[in-house]
């Protein structure tokens, strides 16, 4: 690990006015912000990510849970994940959210990984850890051998020439079905960023994960007043049991009126290079009846650009699956 | 850490100089003197994390920064280099030898410790970041004469072969009797899945677990 200088934001301009200083906000910033630190120091350890300046935000005013007036829900980008998971509202109104949140990484982890941090979580490709090979996310223009290489858990939707690195948070999962809101300040001042926009494709600059600029920080995140008719499920299918990224992932979140559907969000993780919201599927659900038919149609829909790998076409009807099996369980609870 | 790719088991060159010092060191240290005398051991102990130099006759510690951590309900004030995680400073700063280094990847829960109470991976944080915080390790949980139940439930339940992991382990269990967790062994494999044990002991801890949740 390179040295770096350890400073403590005491508010939030202070924070935004130092990491402006940074050229950018994406790979290769000089400076960084840590909160829960889980994946900022492993990246760190390993030379992938080298700031010269740590900007320690833990003690900044932005660990509250609030319901607002309107009836959405207010997270602060430092409510810790095992603290949204277990809060009764998210319990209640946003299962899917809580859903997501125990499925991912371990109960430690979970302790210490924020929401904020949650949404910046970096891709597990193994070309993108490893400094000694080429990617073009970590060293834009010097390749992507994960396309002819070792590609088994990387993504089969959203990808370009130059990447197929998967988005690996099933928290940014459960937000895009949710269809969250990511509230950001920065050196120009607030804005409000749905989580759709937040995330971007690779394209031709992989290096370049989401909309944050230099000195910008995430605040907190507002979800809409909840669908009290709503079923929601995240399903989560993986190599091991537990403690493991996901192959293939779905939030689901549902409404049905005499066995048709009146209100679908569908969204895949671990398949495709940023949390994916597939509003086909969703409109091959909305008002069509509820059942399995129904359910193979949307996920083929969900499928159809798929471009698998050399390793990862097993992906292809894992997730087809995984939607399928999703909405059969959300539409069978009572 | 600093430098790259020697972890700090190495005892071979340079490495075996300083680690022969601070042994000859600690060894003439009982365990009460060296929580009390942390200055001397910081400036004896810091090569697994920043590189020293002599200034005035004594090691400093390059681009060093002041850090008072309370760990198991002592002050100990510090000096460390900032890319320290609370794991090496556990280890090199503090000497609390009982939190282990497995894969300092937040992957393997051997560094498992708590902070105000909550259990973390003490690899993946910053020690600069925990001023004011309560951090506890193996050591402040119980002694040998004076378990923590956790503690003597694995020695009953022969809750380990190796011992690597097990200071994680029992912090993570002590940690999961707070939390919300179901009645059945399938709920405490999924809350423990962050501790690894490679000597497959997993059935006699989860028993351990168990046992201890029924006394509760």
């Amino acid at each position: 690990m390179e040295m770096f200088r350890f400073t403590k934001a005491a508010d939030v301009p202070q924070a935004i006015q130092a990491a402006a200083q940074s050229k950018t906000a994406q790979q290769g910033a000089e400076v960084r912000f840590i909160a829960g630190g889980t994946t900022l120091l492993d990246l760190m350890k390993l030379n992938v990510e080298r700031p010269g300046q740590v900007i320690d935000i833990n003690r900044l005013p932005l660990d509250k849970v609030e319901k607002l007036p309107d009836g959405r829900l207010k997270i602060g980008a430092l409510v810790r994940n095992s603290d949204l998971a277990h809060h009764p509202d998210v319990q209640r109104d946003y299962a899917v959210l809580s859903q997501a949140l125990l499925s991912g990484a371990s109960a430690q982890l979970r302790n210490m990984a924020t929401t904020g941090g949650n949404l910046l979580q970096r891709t597990r490709c193994m070309y993108f850890r490893n400094d000694a090979m080429a990617c073009n996310k970590r060293e834009p223009g010097s390749g992507c051998p994960a396309i002819e290489g070792e590609n088994r858990t990387l993504a089969i939707l959203g990808t370009s020439k130059d990447c197929i690195a998967t988005n690996p948070s099933d928290m940014n999962v459960a937000m895009t079905a949710l269809e969250a809101t990511v509230h950001i300040q920065g050196a120009k001042g607030e804005r409000d960023v749905p989580i759709g926009e937040f995330f971007l494709l690779p394209g031709n600059t992989p290096h370049r994960e989401n909309v944050l600029e230099s000195g910008d920080l995430i605040t907190y995140v507002t979800l809409p007043a909840p669908r009290t008719n709503s079923k929601q499920v995240y399903l989560k299918l993986r190599d091991r049991a537990s403690y493991e990224f996901a192959l293939s992932s779905a939030a689901v979140v549902v409404e049905t009126s005499g066995g048709k559907v009146t209100f679908a969000r569908v969204a895949l993780g671990g398949v495709a290079t940023k949390p994916w919201r597939s509003v086909e599927a969703e409109r091959v659900l909305l008002n069509k009846s509820a059942d399995e038919k129904t359910f193979r149609l949307a996920a083929e829909a969900a499928l159809h650009g798929a471009v698998p790998q050399s390793q990862n076409g097993f992906k292809v009807e894992l997730a087809k699956r995984c939607i399928v099996h999703a909405l059969n369980t959300a539409t069978k609870t009572a | 850490m600093s430098d790259e790719g020697r972890k700090p088991e190495d005892v071979t060159g340079a490495d075996a100089r300083w680690r022969l010092s601070r042994r000859s060191f600690l060894s003439q240290l009982g365990a009460a003197g060296v929580a009390a005398t942390t200055v001397p051991l910081a400036a004896a102990s810091p090569a697994a994390v920043a590189p020293a130099t002599v200034v005035d006759g004594k090691e400093a510690i390059e681009g060093a920064i002041p850090v008072n951590l309370r760990i198991n309900g002592k002050v100990l004030n510090l000096e460390i280099d900032p890319r320290a995680t609370l794991l090496d400073c556990l280890r090199e700063y503090a000497n609390l030898t009982g939190t282990k280094k497995g894969c300092d990847h937040g992957q393997c829960g051997a560094c498992t410790v708590h902070i105000n109470g909550r259990r973390v991976n003490s690899c993946l944080t910053l020690a600069a970041m925990h001023e004011g915080d309560e951090i506890t390790t193996i050591e402040g949980l119980g002694e040998p004469g004076s378990l923590h139940p956790m503690q003597a439930a694995f020695v009953e339940h022969d809750g380990y072969q190796c011992g690597y992991c097990t200071s994680g382990q029992i912090m993570s269990a002590v940690a999961l009797l707070k939390e919300p967790c179901g009645h059945t062994d399938a709920d405490v494999k999924e809350l423990m899945s962050g501790n690894i044990c490679r000597c497959g002991a997993y059935p006699n801890i989860v028993a351990a677990v168990q046992h201890v949740r029924r006394q509760a």
